[in-house]
Protein backbone atom coordinates (compact mmCIF):
# COMPACT_ATOMS: atom_id res chain seq x y z
CA UNK A 1 0.00 0.00 0.00
CA UNK A 2 2.89 2.47 0.57
CA UNK A 3 4.64 1.66 -2.28
CA UNK A 4 1.54 2.45 -4.43
CA UNK A 5 0.84 5.37 -2.57
CA UNK A 6 4.17 6.50 -3.48
CA UNK A 7 4.11 6.07 -6.83
CA UNK A 8 0.33 8.01 -6.93
CA UNK A 9 2.91 10.91 -5.21
CA UNK A 10 5.76 10.63 -7.70
CA UNK A 11 2.79 10.54 -10.81
CA UNK A 12 0.80 13.57 -9.12
CA UNK A 13 3.98 15.69 -8.66
CA UNK A 14 5.40 15.09 -12.42
CA UNK A 15 1.79 16.03 -13.45
CA UNK A 16 1.96 19.25 -11.48
CA UNK A 17 5.18 19.63 -13.10
CA UNK A 18 3.80 19.20 -16.62
CA UNK A 19 0.90 22.00 -16.12
CA UNK A 20 3.12 24.56 -14.65
CA UNK A 21 5.72 23.93 -17.58
CA UNK A 22 2.71 24.31 -20.08
CA UNK A 23 1.23 27.73 -18.41
CA UNK A 24 5.04 29.05 -18.94
CA UNK A 25 5.29 27.85 -22.55
CA UNK A 26 1.80 28.52 -24.12
CA UNK A 27 1.41 31.33 -26.22
CA UNK A 28 -2.52 32.08 -25.05
CA UNK A 29 -4.47 32.68 -22.29
CA UNK A 30 -6.84 30.35 -23.30
CA UNK A 31 -4.09 27.25 -23.91
CA UNK A 32 -2.60 28.75 -20.33
CA UNK A 33 -6.16 27.76 -19.35
CA UNK A 34 -5.92 24.18 -20.92
CA UNK A 35 -2.51 23.44 -20.02
CA UNK A 36 -2.64 24.79 -16.00
CA UNK A 37 -6.37 23.70 -15.27
CA UNK A 38 -6.43 20.21 -16.08
CA UNK A 39 -3.38 18.80 -15.58
CA UNK A 40 -2.81 21.00 -12.45
CA UNK A 41 -6.44 19.28 -11.45
CA UNK A 42 -5.57 15.40 -12.29
CA UNK A 43 -1.74 16.10 -10.13
CA UNK A 44 -3.47 17.81 -7.15
CA UNK A 45 -5.87 15.05 -7.27
CA UNK A 46 -3.19 11.76 -7.47
CA UNK A 47 -1.32 13.37 -5.19
CA UNK A 48 -3.14 13.81 -2.35
CA UNK A 49 -4.53 9.75 -2.73
CA UNK A 50 -1.22 8.94 -2.65
CA UNK A 51 -0.95 10.74 0.43
CA UNK A 52 -4.05 9.34 1.79
CA UNK A 53 -2.75 5.95 0.83
CA UNK A 54 0.50 6.10 2.33
CA UNK A 55 -1.22 7.16 5.72
CA UNK A 56 -4.06 5.38 6.66
CA UNK A 57 -5.25 8.16 8.85
CA UNK A 58 -5.51 10.58 6.32
CA UNK A 59 -7.63 9.05 3.96
CA UNK A 60 -10.77 10.51 5.05
CA UNK A 61 -9.79 14.20 4.71
CA UNK A 62 -7.62 13.05 1.78
CA UNK A 63 -11.18 11.91 0.17
CA UNK A 64 -12.96 14.96 0.90
CA UNK A 65 -10.57 17.54 0.10
CA UNK A 66 -10.24 15.63 -3.40
CA UNK A 67 -14.10 16.10 -3.92
CA UNK A 68 -13.73 19.65 -3.21
CA UNK A 69 -10.61 20.16 -5.83
CA UNK A 70 -12.54 18.33 -8.72
CA UNK A 71 -16.27 20.27 -7.78
CA UNK A 72 -14.25 24.04 -7.34
CA UNK A 73 -11.25 24.10 -10.05
CA UNK A 74 -13.74 23.51 -13.09
CA UNK A 75 -15.83 26.45 -12.09
CA UNK A 76 -12.86 29.08 -11.24
CA UNK A 77 -11.36 27.61 -14.71
CA UNK A 78 -14.08 28.31 -16.48
CA UNK A 79 -14.83 31.61 -14.78
CA UNK A 80 -11.27 33.04 -16.18
CA UNK A 81 -12.33 32.49 -19.47
CA UNK A 82 -15.48 33.85 -19.73
CA UNK A 83 -14.18 37.09 -18.20
CA UNK A 84 -10.88 36.74 -20.40
CA UNK A 85 -13.23 36.30 -23.60
CA UNK A 86 -15.72 38.86 -22.76
CA UNK A 87 -13.04 41.80 -21.81
CA UNK A 88 -11.48 41.24 -25.18
CA UNK A 89 -8.21 39.47 -24.31
CA UNK A 90 -7.42 38.33 -28.17
CA UNK A 91 -6.52 35.02 -29.18
CA UNK A 92 -2.80 34.00 -30.78
CA UNK A 93 -2.21 33.87 -34.00
CA UNK A 94 -1.66 30.10 -34.68
CA UNK A 95 -5.99 29.98 -33.75
CA UNK A 96 -7.94 28.87 -36.52
CA UNK A 97 -11.56 29.57 -35.47
CA UNK A 98 -13.35 31.44 -32.22
CA UNK A 99 -16.58 29.75 -31.93
CA UNK A 100 -17.71 32.17 -29.12
CA UNK A 101 -17.27 35.49 -31.46
CA UNK A 102 -21.27 35.29 -32.58
CA UNK A 103 -22.54 35.32 -29.17
CA UNK A 104 -20.34 38.71 -28.40
CA UNK A 105 -22.42 40.25 -31.23
CA UNK A 106 -25.48 39.19 -30.24
CA UNK A 107 -25.11 40.13 -26.79
CA UNK A 108 -23.58 43.55 -28.18
CA UNK A 109 -27.05 43.77 -29.85
CA UNK B 1 14.14 8.56 -2.77
CA UNK B 2 10.66 8.74 -4.32
CA UNK B 3 9.46 11.56 -2.12
CA UNK B 4 12.79 13.59 -2.32
CA UNK B 5 12.03 13.65 -6.56
CA UNK B 6 8.43 14.42 -6.36
CA UNK B 7 9.18 17.72 -3.60
CA UNK B 8 12.11 18.68 -6.75
CA UNK B 9 9.29 18.49 -9.14
CA UNK B 10 6.40 20.46 -7.09
CA UNK B 11 9.45 22.81 -6.35
CA UNK B 12 10.31 23.51 -9.92
CA UNK B 13 6.00 23.58 -10.53
CA UNK B 14 6.06 26.52 -8.18
CA UNK B 15 9.08 27.93 -9.71
CA UNK B 16 7.52 28.07 -13.48
CA UNK B 17 3.79 29.59 -12.16
CA UNK B 18 5.59 32.03 -10.06
CA UNK B 19 7.67 33.13 -13.26
CA UNK B 20 4.14 33.66 -15.47
CA UNK B 21 2.65 35.48 -12.37
CA UNK B 22 5.64 37.83 -12.51
CA UNK B 23 5.80 38.08 -16.05
CA UNK B 24 2.37 37.44 -17.47
CA UNK B 25 1.42 40.08 -20.35
CA UNK B 26 -2.22 40.76 -19.33
CA UNK B 27 -4.43 40.53 -15.89
CA UNK B 28 -5.71 37.42 -16.39
CA UNK B 29 -2.55 35.37 -16.96
CA UNK B 30 -1.83 36.40 -13.13
CA UNK B 31 -4.78 35.80 -12.16
CA UNK B 32 -4.38 31.58 -13.72
CA UNK B 33 -1.27 31.54 -12.70
CA UNK B 34 -2.21 32.41 -8.68
CA UNK B 35 -4.99 30.11 -9.51
CA UNK B 36 -2.39 27.26 -10.44
CA UNK B 37 -0.55 28.42 -7.13
CA UNK B 38 -3.07 27.62 -4.85
CA UNK B 39 -3.75 24.22 -5.86
CA UNK B 40 0.02 23.42 -5.97
CA UNK B 41 0.01 24.70 -2.38
CA UNK B 42 -3.29 22.76 -1.41
CA UNK B 43 -1.16 19.79 -2.44
CA UNK B 44 2.15 21.43 -1.02
CA UNK B 45 0.48 21.48 2.41
CA UNK B 46 -0.91 17.61 2.01
CA UNK B 47 2.55 16.59 0.95
CA UNK B 48 3.32 18.34 4.81
CA UNK B 49 1.11 16.60 6.20
CA UNK B 50 2.82 12.84 5.69
CA UNK B 51 6.04 14.83 6.59
CA UNK B 52 5.96 15.85 9.31
CA UNK B 53 2.91 13.48 10.60
CA UNK B 54 0.46 16.14 11.58
CA UNK B 55 -3.23 15.80 10.22
CA UNK B 56 -3.98 19.59 11.57
CA UNK B 57 -2.22 20.65 8.00
CA UNK B 58 -5.27 18.54 6.35
CA UNK B 59 -7.78 21.21 7.55
CA UNK B 60 -4.95 23.82 7.11
CA UNK B 61 -4.78 22.75 2.91
CA UNK B 62 -8.80 22.53 2.73
CA UNK B 63 -9.64 26.01 4.35
CA UNK B 64 -6.30 27.58 1.91
CA UNK B 65 -8.30 25.41 -0.93
CA UNK B 66 -11.52 27.17 0.39
CA UNK B 67 -10.45 30.41 0.25
CA UNK B 68 -8.25 30.48 -2.49
CA UNK B 69 -11.47 29.43 -4.95
CA UNK B 70 -13.20 32.01 -3.51
CA UNK B 71 -10.51 34.64 -3.79
CA UNK B 72 -10.03 33.73 -8.10
CA UNK B 73 -14.08 33.74 -8.61
CA UNK B 74 -14.68 36.95 -7.17
CA UNK B 75 -11.39 38.73 -8.78
CA UNK B 76 -12.62 37.15 -12.21
CA UNK B 77 -16.28 38.26 -11.67
CA UNK B 78 -14.91 41.48 -10.83
CA UNK B 79 -12.53 41.80 -13.72
CA UNK B 80 -15.47 41.11 -16.04
CA UNK B 81 -17.63 43.63 -15.08
CA UNK B 82 -20.72 42.79 -13.12
CA UNK B 83 -19.72 41.62 -9.30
Amino acid sequence: MVIVGKILVLIGSIFLFLGSLGILRMPDVYNRLQAGTKATTLGAMSLILGIGFMNGSFLVKSIALIIFIVLTNPISSSTIARASHKSGVPLTSKSVIDVCQDDMKKEEV
Amino acid sequence: MILGLSFVFIGLAVLFSTLRLLKGPTTFDRLLASDTLTIITTALLVFMASYFSRVIYMDVALVYSVLGFAGVVVVARYLEGGL
